[in-house]
């Protein structure tokens, strides 16, 4: 049983970490797309579409990173000091993007100030994020339990690529919820954005695809060899086939596919890199039982989040139920 | 690099949590506040309850966004600047902050969008419902959190094995000795600090002569609820002295500047602690009180600061000042809160101008109070991070001193410009005072916020 525990709480935290990717990107999304609007009024109407729900979607990202702390206090004790520099920034973009939603309101003369921090520290965020996953991809230098590469390791032309791609990924959910929650001039321009975004996740996608097998032997060997291959080759299929999906209701302007297809790619992005590492979680050196706590303390909080979980699940819920249906434009929550 | 990161770390996260503290305080107590007034008014049904629920509602969200982004930063920080540490107790600690996020954090987040911007899309009751949940997910917060860094003050329940901490009973790691007296202690913190804000908007608008209905209720509230509250915080914070000399004697001989543990200790009143000689220069103090205060008897012994070798001593003079701004306020605020209720018992309260002008600007106070209190018992425990087993020096991350230093300063620039504009803007929205439609604080188009209550039968 014991030996099972590491393996639920890699389950519980990569659960959290993929509703956090598809939670707060498509609200980061709405701050990397905030400088292409035309007017103050469809900032508003952008910003009015996830006013309700930015906290619920970072507090995933808390689970993320207190889960690690819980379930595997020796890879949080190695991954963040690995990250330094990129967790504190995308630490401070989230303070600004994150006041920026009460602060714009309320300020006049400085209201551009507020666009500037909500569109700049959700972009920097995103890239942050993307930085920290191509590093993991890329691994980090271990020495017995601590972090022992330099301020900097982190700073690769892969791993910066890796930011673009978060960043359009995070853009077409972003544009993608805009044309499933907005209507008038928001939503057209949304469907044109969506577009572009789409092209560049792809592009992203194929790059990834092939510069990480290419860069690392060891992802080469988890997917190209026999028997892998047998099981993993429809990932690349099913991703084809959402792309396509995804293309053709952007085109036919659908409301709610494009994002459900933009997530569900998402996904399959985020299988492609538990493929590629599993079951290390510094790879390449400590996996999911040498970074575990001690038994004691995954049971203790596994209790609780058994417990807890449907009932998060069923605020979440709750909370966009009430707030479901499109907003007008010129129109909010009162 | 040549620049100590522990020294960098260590202010990093002091001035990090000393940021993020403030909103807790106010948000924890801001939330009750204005639950109770949705439930007067759901009772009631007095319009200008439902206006003053609005109206600081609004102020709630400002302060709650600042709350939450400077938390998020905090439960990274553990990881970036504390690596060791969080490897050492992870264990231990971890799981109590991830009860925090399953029962706290999640309900706050969720049932705040009701909160904010649900008046007019659930019925009433369920809005009333949002703001009791939020008030008690903050309170439940405060539980898990309070739990955790009681723990490393008073740590129980746990074993050391192969150099890490790991639980053995979680019931004495959660109840752990300070616990219950800091859970009392900084949740009656929280609301009265809260009632001294509410306090002083409410004297604020009656100097200017504006929105006097409203203005009473806030009156009426701050004074009556901190009358009875500020004087139970004296004894609440008694009796955590009394429990800290138990188990941290040496943080009480800090806080009393008290050198010679084979003496009775005197009540000093000031003093100027001179750490390199042992003793106090410039010192005013009633012989034998401290003693009284804590041993109850005159010539009741307690250890003194020379107990122990310099190197274990933490720094008097920041503890020695910090529970001295603390308490002096916490006398004040039982003075003026009593004084109020008196004269609104003469039925004067509100005429009383020159009680009404002072109290306006005392909105500070607790939180200056609150950070003091900080200040004594973190200070108070070091050189230890965990009290006894664990060295603060031993905590730090394998990171260059340059990167904490850099960090450390992108922080205060930022936090400085997000602090700076909050407080500007909440101002700002005081200054505006819950008012109603028409006068052109909602124009059409940029509807948004909670605002007006015309629209509510
Ligand atoms: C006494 C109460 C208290 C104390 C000592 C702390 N906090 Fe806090 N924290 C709260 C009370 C609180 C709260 C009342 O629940 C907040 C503040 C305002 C708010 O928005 O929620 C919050 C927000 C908050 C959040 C954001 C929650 C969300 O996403 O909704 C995080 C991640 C933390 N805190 C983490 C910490 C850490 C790591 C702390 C210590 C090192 C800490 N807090 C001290
Ligand atoms: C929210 C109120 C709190 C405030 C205002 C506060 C304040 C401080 C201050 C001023 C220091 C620096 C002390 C020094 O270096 O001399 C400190 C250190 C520290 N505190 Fe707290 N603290 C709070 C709560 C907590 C909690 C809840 C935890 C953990 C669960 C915690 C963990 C730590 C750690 C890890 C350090 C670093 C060691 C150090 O800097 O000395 N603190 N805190
Ligand atoms: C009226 C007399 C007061 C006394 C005798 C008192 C006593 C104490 C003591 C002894 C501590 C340190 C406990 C420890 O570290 O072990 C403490 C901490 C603290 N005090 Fe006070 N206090 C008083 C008033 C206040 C007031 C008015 C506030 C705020 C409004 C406040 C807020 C705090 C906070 C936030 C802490 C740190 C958290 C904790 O350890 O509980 N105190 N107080």
């Amino acid at each position: 049983m014991e030996s099972y525990l590491p393996l639920i709480w890699a389950l519980v935290i990569g659960f959290a970490v993929a509703m956090y990717v598809v939670l707060d990107g498509f609200d980061l999304g709405i701050g990397i797309l905030f400088p292409f609007a035309k007017q103050e009024a469809e900032r508003d109407q952008m910003m009015n579409t996830v006013a309700p729900f930015w906290d619920g979607n970072e507090t995933w990202l808390v689970l993320g990173g207190v889960g690690l702390l819980v379930a595997f206090p020796v890879a949080y004790a190695i991954l963040m000091p690995a990250f330094y520099l990129p967790v504190t920034l995308m630490l401070l973009g989230l303070v600004l993007r994150g006041v920026s939603f009460e602060f714009r309101w309320i300020a006049k003369t400085s209201k551009y100030l507020w666009n500037i921090a909500f569109a700049g520290g959700s972009m920097v965020a995103g890239f942050m994020q993307g930085i920290i996953v191509g590093g993991m991809v890329s691994g980090v230098k271990v020495q017995g339990t601590q972090y022992a590469g330099g301020s900097f390791d982190w700073f690769t032309p892969f791993n910066l690529m890796c930011g673009f791609a978060m960043i359009a990924g995070y853009t077409l959910l972003g544009a993608t919820w805009l044309m499933m929650k907005t209507e008038g001039e928001v939503a057209k321009h949304a469907r044109k954005q969506a577009m572009i975004a789409l092209y560049a996740v792809l592009f992203f996608m194929a790059v990834v695809s092939l510069w990480t097998p290419l860069e690392h032997a060891r992802i080469a060997e988890r997917w190209f060899t026999l028997p892998n291959f047998l099981f993993f080759w429809p990932v690349p299929l099913v991703t084809a086939v959402l792309s396509f999906l995804c293309w053709h209701w952007i085109r036919k302007g659908n409301d709610t596919m494009p994002f459900l297809c933009a997530i569900a790619l998402f996904f399959m992005g985020y299988s492609g890199l538990v493929i590629s590492n599993f079951p290390y979680l510094v790879p390449p050196t400590l996996d999911v039982w040498q970074t575990a706590a001690v038994p004691a303390s995954q049971i203790f909080s596994l209790m609780g989040m058994l417990f807890m979980f449907p009932i998060l699940v069923g605020y979440t819920i709750l909370n966009y139920w009430v707030f479901r249906g499109k907003l007008k434009e010129g129109e909010g929550y009162h | 690099m040549d620049i100590d990161p522990l020294l960098l770390a260590r202010i990093q996260f002091a001035f990090t949590i000393t940021f993020h503290i403030i909103f807790p305080t106010f948000t924890i107590g801001l939330s009750a506040y204005i639950a109770t007034l949705e439930v007067m008014w759901l009772y009631t049904g007095k319009e200008h309850l439902h206006r003053l629920a609005r109206f600081w509602t609004k102020i709630f969200a400002v302060s709650f966004a600042m709350g939450v982004v400077s938390g998020i930063v905090l439960s990274y920080q553990f990881g970036t600047n504390w690596s060791r540490f969080s490897e050492f107790a992870g264990n231990v600690v971890g799981p109590l902050m991830g009860y925090e996020v399953l029962t706290a954090f999640f309900l706050e987040a969720t049932f705040l969008g009701i909160m904010l911007f649900g008046w007019d899309r659930v019925p009433k009751p369920l809005h009333v419902f949002a703001c009791i949940a939020v008030a008690v997910g903050t309170l439940s917060s405060a539980f898990w959190i309070l739990a955790a860094n009681s723990w490393m003050h008073t740590p129980q329940g746990h074993a050391i094995q192969n150099g890490i901490a790991v639980p053995v009973d979680w019931l004495a790691i959660i109840f752990n000795p300070s616990f219950p007296y800091r859970l009392a202690h900084m949740t009656t913190a929280a609301y009265l600090t809260t009632s001294f804000v509410v306090l002083a908007v409410g004297a604020r608008y009656l100097i200017a002569g504006k929105f006097t209905e409203e203005a009473k209720t806030m009156l009426r509230m701050g004074v009556g609820f901190a009358a009875i509250v500020a004087p139970l915080q004296l004894f609440i914070g008694d009796q955590h002295g009394l429990n800290t000399l138990k188990h941290q004697p040496i943080k009480v001989a800090a806080m009393e500047a008290h050198w010679d543990g084979s003496k009775p200790g005197a009540l000093v009143l000031f003093a100027w602690p001179d750490e390199k000689n042992e003793k106090n220069l410039f010192e005013i103090a009633i012989p034998y009180g401290a003693s009284l205060v804590l041993t109850h008897s005159a010539t009741g012994l307690f250890p003194g600061l020379k107990s122990v070798p310099p190197s274990d001593r933490p720094p008097v003079k920041n503890i020695f000042f910090s529970f001295r701004i603390m308490v002096g306020i916490g006398l004040f605020m039982i003075a003026s809160s009593i004084f109020g209720a008196f004269l609104w018992w003469r039925r004067k309260l509100f005429d009383t101008r020159w009680y009404l002008w002072p109290m306006q600007y005392t909105w500070s106070f607790g939180f200056i109070a609150v950070i003091a209190g900080w200040m004594v018992t973190e200070q108070g425990r070091q050189p230890w991070l965990v009290q006894g087993i664990f060295r603060t020096a031993e905590g730090i991350s394998p990171v260059a001193g340059g990167m904490v230093l850099s960090t450390l300063l992108l922080y205060v620039a930022v936090y400085a410009i997000v602090f700076s504009m909050g407080i500007y803007y909440i101002n700002r929205l005081i200054a505006k005072g819950p008012i109603v439609g028409e006068d052109g604080a909602i124009k059409k188009g940029v509807p948004n916020r909670p605002m007006s209550a015309a629209s509510e039968g």
